[in-house]
């Protein structure tokens, strides 16, 4: 190879921490969440069962673990882990979105891309989508706060958000860009985590198309149910 | 200047030399690494299809020498396919259109009246030298801080020795099938050289002699490739894609899984 210069010529800023490291942090956090998002579309499909059931199943998030903890315990504790895996993953975004900034600051005048997909192509804007979503959602049917009918019951407060087919619309586009999302993520996530090789790659694959088309599929179901008045 | 090599296909070959191919080739022409570059348009008439794309750069490069132009530097050695100096971006691929190296790319690739882009390499890993040629000795250095086996010389020991099993050495050799060409950091939207670390941490880790040093050698090279300034992997697989000797995306994850082990063993780089 040609040697013009030679030696240390770079940025030891980019040496003290490793940008493996960071996937790893990002996959990790990544595992959390989605193991949080299962467990949330499984409490959404309550709204079939009803009023009733569905906002007994709201208070019961809220005081589960009472009489031994107070109320409110098992949802902080929740909660506290998920912020810290939302920020940890976008730390580990950011950073890594700086470094690819860095390693190429001209462009190519033309670039062709052969293999990446759509959703490989989408993580980062996407992601940061996905995170405006979130805010919204919790601002739409957590605190109410900008929800048509805000003091309502849950349910109630999820029927009046997706009465609106603004809202609705907001939700399904969020929820698919999502799913493109945790596509690439979990099979990035595996790679990442070194449990990926060529034999199980196929399967890796079909596992993260087929996972995240279900479930996102479970959470569309519900606001295309209140659109079409099977939840009222 | 089509040289048929068999009886059999002269007919063709004389008719394709005599109609030739007329491109449009757009090239990234840049004085120094201090300056900035810009895209100069040459035209090439009378290519043969037989002609390596080297070839059609040296037709050009004659035609320049003799209009007393600065000829178009690019990087070329074995033409062979083997070295991989020859790596330059072609209409947006890395070594073009073919899964191959640029001197093993034949015109017959390329329609007549075509416009091709010809750029070098971009990463800032890789600073241009001149025109296409770029400095790739950021990959010798990531070698240097780990890709090698510290062994005693003397005589050369017995090839069975030391068995392996077959599918660790069928593994180990594909990744050692790697020629450092940068292509996978040219084609990856992050600019990373994860493949090529990956192939050299694979083809040593794998290999009964490459133990002993194997989870200070992943840690060094993982922190030399960050030093380098090279970008992040993500996983979107052009790097594979685009690699003239088809490294699979599996090293990538091997790497990451002997960096995690040597990371819980204790290794840290060195400083």
């Amino acid at each position: 190879m040609t040697v013009t210069d030679s030696g240390q010529r770079r940025t030891p800023k980019a040496a003290k921490t490793n940008s493996v490291f960071k996937k790893v942090v990002m996959a990790v956090s990544g595992i959390v969440m989605l193991l949080y998002l299962v467990a949330h579309v499984v409490g959404n499909l309550k709204v079939f069962a009803g009023r009733e059931s569905f906002n007994s199943y709201s208070e019961w998030i809220r005081t589960v673990g009472e009489p031994a903890v107070p109320s409110y315990t098992v949802l902080t504790v929740v909660r506290i882990v998920l912020i810290v895996a939302v920020v940890a993953h976008f730390w580990a975004a950011v950073s890594l979105w700086r470094q690819a900034k860095r390693a190429r600051p001209d462009r190519y005048v033309t670039k062709k891309a052969v293999a990446q997909s759509y959703a490989s192509r989408t993580m980062r804007w996407g992601g940061v989508i996905v995170l405006l979503f979130i805010v919204w959602h919790i601002l739409d049917l957590t605190t109410g706060t900008v929800n048509p009918d805000g003091d309502a019951s849950p349910y109630d407060r999820l029927v009046a958000s997706f009465s609106n087919p603004f809202s609705t619309a907001f939700y399904v586009l969020a929820l698919i860009l999502l799913g493109m999302h945790l596509r690439h993520g979990i099979w990035s996530a595996t790679q990442t985590l070194g449990q990926s090789n060529k034999r199980r790659e196929r399967t890796v694959n079909a596992f993260a198309i087929a996972f995240s088309t279900v479930l996102i599929a479970g959470f569309l179901l519900v606001p295309f149910s209140v659109l079409f008045g099977l939840v009222d | 200047m089509t040289i048929t090599q068999d009886g059999s296909r002269s007919t063709a070959g004389a008719a394709s030399e005599r109609r030739g191919m007329n491109l449009t080739l757009r090239i990234w022409r840049q004085k120094d690494p201090t300056v900035k570059g810009k895209m100069v348009t040459y035209k090439v008439s009378d290519v043969s299809p037989d002609m390596s794309f080297l070839e059609m750069l040296d037709v050009l490069n004659e035609r320049l020498i003799l209009d007393g132009d600065d000829p178009v530097a690019f990087d070329h050695d074995c033409r062979e396919g083997i070295c991989g100096m020859c790596g330059v971006m072609i209409n947006g691929m890395a070594h073009g259109p073919q899964q191959t190296t640029t001197c093993q790319l034949h015109m017959r690739k390329f329609k007549d009246g075509d416009t091709i882009d010809v750029e070098p390499w971009r990463a800032s890993a890789f600073p241009v030298i001149k025109d296409l040629a770029v400095d790739r000795s950021a990959l010798d250095r990531i070698i240097q801080s780990g890709g090698y086996i510290s062994v005693p010389t003397g005589t050369a020991p017995d090839a069975h020795a030391v068995p392996v099993p077959k599918k660790d050495s069928d593994a180990a050799f594909d990744a050692a099938t790697c020629i450092g060409c940068g292509a996978c950091v040219a084609a990856c939207p992050n600019a990373s050289s994860m493949l090529f670390t990956a192939a050299k941490v694979t083809h040593l880790g794998l290999m009964p002699q490459g133990q002993p040093e194997r989870n200070d050698r992943v840690v060094n090279m993982v922190a030399q490739q960050d030093r380098e300034g090279f970008g992040g992997c993500t996983n979107i697989g052009e790097c594979s894609a685009a690699c003239p000797k088809g490294i699979s995306m599996e090293n990538i994850s091997r790497l990451n899984h002997d960096l995690l082990g040597a990371l819980r063993a204790g290794a840290r780089p060195k400083s």
